[in-house]
């Protein structure tokens, strides 16, 4: 690596640099965690951490936050498909309301949330009538972690979107081929690892949520209780190991899933790499 | 040992340099105190802070300023623990403020004795608020285990409050069965069969139960439920006082390693003390706390019905006790929803 001559000066500074700040802003508080969590014995550590309310809260909140991802990168792709794609009055608008979850503090997301579907609220009212029921159950949930990933996807996959030439598709159409054969073998596989690392950032940044989840999901021991409030719980009781145990677990499933999607994203690259040429 | 010794040079090189080597108080230099309290005292203490500091400047003729820090009972507790500069504590509950002895010894053990009645200036006790007309009847705690009847409370895992309602409950009902563990607990199963949402902090559970119009009764703060019927209006709710409750004692407490790292114990003592003083409990009253002066008390009696309270301590013997039959986890809360943990 260092032997090749570099075009662009100042790796060595850079390079240092990127590791010091990731150090600092990043290592060091997790490695802080792990070192509380160390403070258990192996038996305590399991015994915290499979325990069945404790591994009913991590069903739930990998599952919620899963479902949620999958709905964002479906809904997402298109929001970002019809930023890019169309021109029409409101577009600065509605480009401007994608990143407003990033925006808001997420207790008032959660509190607006459980405004709307709580069953004297504008949608809550209208969905009782008809049997579902979604504040205060694991779909009120899948409902918050949607709002709060939504931006994810949408913000990785439209610049990749607007790299691929409109002349792409219509080149496609030339040759015979039919709409949905042009989406599924000429745009998906250019978007597809942007649509990937979209679906895994949002998925990651719903696993942690806290703040807008608890509003709406009741809080109900082994039905409701997402992991993070099980955390919290801990630390109420002073329980500091105890909850870096629980967060521990989290952490480490979350980085094998990001580096699986990360693995799995370069291979979908490889794999479909358009050439130009 | 040997690290508490380089601290304490550490910390006189500090005070040398700083040249504070004399409490700020006695310097005549303006004083600043922190008061972290938990959430629903920052009325009663937006004015206890105005008229001490008058006080204390028509009394030492220097300047004193009071800053507050609100948040959950146990979360500030946390912050202290972590090195928040608080130079007094005011928080839900005693537990909490043992803490910060077990956990830091930022204060000696036998805090809750060094100011009269157990260093809580001002008491409060847990009510009931039913909607207006009070539809479903409910009187007393048996009806809130009734079948059909829906209850808020929030979870007294991660609120403050929710465990002075679940004490109360408890309490009352193993007084009624002559003292009975296991119909007490037969009492509480049955009374959280009844509880659809458990929010996380008590002015949460206010919110769903206000706002959403979720539940048919509330069990919350005397001083809460008052705040709820006088900001959300007389026409929609009604406070429901049972026949007996707990007496709900909110306590204080000085902060002995800050104070005197700070130069500012002979302030915040008389701050604490303050409390007590007639005007401190006059204020407390306006602010919808139960006074511990008699005279004080005897001219709010009107708003505060009696009711018969029993203290924690005599019931559950503490709340180091409290917390680890009932709130710690396998403790007889989680045990209402998971069967299978000891």
């Amino acid at each position: 690596m260092s032997a090749r001559r570099r075009v662009l000066p100042g790796f060595g500074l850079t390079m240092g640099l990127s590791w010091l700040y990731l150090g600092l802003i990043v290592l060091l508080p997790l490695s802080g965690l792990f070192l509380k969590t160390f403070t258990l014995t192996w038996d305590q550590f399991f015994e915290t951490v499979a325990s069945p309310r404790v591994l009913a809260a991590y069903r739930l909140s990998f599952g919620a936050a899963f479902l949620a991802a999958l709905v964002n990168a479906g809904f997402g792709l298109l929001v970002a498909w019809v930023l890019v794609r169309y021109r029409f009055p409101g577009r600065g608008l509605v480009d401007a309301l994608v990143d407003l979850p990033f925006a808001l503090p997420t207790a008032v997301a959660g509190l607006t949330l459980t405004t709307l579907y709580s069953h004297n609220g504008w949608y809550g009212r209208h969905l009782e009538a008809l049997g579902i029921q979604v504040a205060f159950t694991p779909l009120g949930i899948v409902v918050a972690l949607t709002f709060i990933g939504l931006p994810f996807v949408v913000r990785t996959v439209q610049p990749v979107l607007e790299d691929i030439d409109a002349d792409v598709e219509e080149a496609a159409a030339t040759l015979g081929a039919s709409p949905w054969r042009t989406f599924t073998h000429v745009l998906l596989p250019s978007i597809l690892p942007a649509l990937l690392s979209g679906f895994t950032l949002s998925f990651a940044r719903a696993i942690g949520e806290y703040g807008s989840v608890i509003f709406i999901s009741g809080n109900m021991p082994m039905k409701t209780e997402i992991a993070p409030l099980l955390i919290v719980t801990r630390l109420e009781q002073y329980d500091y190991a105890g909850a870096t145990a629980i967060a521990g677990v989290m952490l480490a499933a979350s980085f094998s899933l990001l580096l699986a999607a990360n693995l799995l994203q370069r291979w979908t690259q490889r794999r479909f790499e358009v050439r130009p040429g | 040992m040997k690290s508490s010794h380089l601290l304490s040079l550490l910390l006189a090189v500090v005070l040398a340099l700083g040249g504070c080597s004399k409490p700020a108080d006695a310097r005549g230099e303006p004083i600043t105190l922190l008061n972290v309290s938990y959430d629903p005292t920052s009325e009663i203490y937006t004015d206890i802070n105005a008229a001490f500091a008058k006080q204390w400047e028509a009394k030492h003729g220097t300047k004193l300023a009071i800053k507050q820090s609100h948040g959950g009972s146990g979360k500030q507790a946390r912050a202290v623990i972590d090195g928040l500069d608080a130079d007094v504590v005011t928080l839900a509950l005693a537990y909490d403020i043992d803490m910060l002895h077990d956990k830091a010894n930022l204060l000696p053990q036998a805090w809750r004795s060094r100011l009269p009645d157990n260093s809580a200036p001002y008491t409060s006790t847990i009510v009931f608020v039913v909607r207006k007309g009070n539809p479903q009847g409910i009187r007393d705690w048996e009806d809130l285990v009734r079948p059909g009847v829906s209850v808020i409370t929030p979870n007294p895992k991660t609120s403050g409050g929710a465990r002075w309602n679940y004490l109360a409950a408890w309490g009352h009902a193993q007084r009624k069965a002559g003292g009975d563990e296991a119909k007490a607990r037969e009492f509480i199963s049955a009374l959280f069969k009844n509880v659809p949402v458990l929010d996380s902090g008590a002015r949460g559970a206010t919110t769903t139960f206000a706002e959403r119009g979720i539940g048919d009764v509330l069990i919350a703060w005397e001083n809460e439920a008052f705040l709820l019927t006088q900001e959300l209006g007389r026409d929609r709710f009604e406070i429901i006082v049972p026949s007996e409750s707990i007496l709900a004692e909110p306590p204080v407490a000085l902060v002995d390693k800050n104070v005197d790292r700070k130069g500012t114990r002979a302030a915040a003592e008389a701050y604490l003390q303050f409390l007590y003083s007639e005007e401190g409990q006059e204020l407390a009253a306006k602010h919808s706390f139960r006074p511990r002066s008699k005279t004080v008390a005897v001219k709010h009696a009107s708003r505060f019905p009696t009711v018969s309270l029993f203290t924690l301590d005599e019931v559950f013997g503490g709340w180091k006790q409290a917390q680890q039959a009932h709130f710690d986890d396998g403790g007889s809360f989680d045990r209402l929803y998971v069967p299978q943990a000891k």
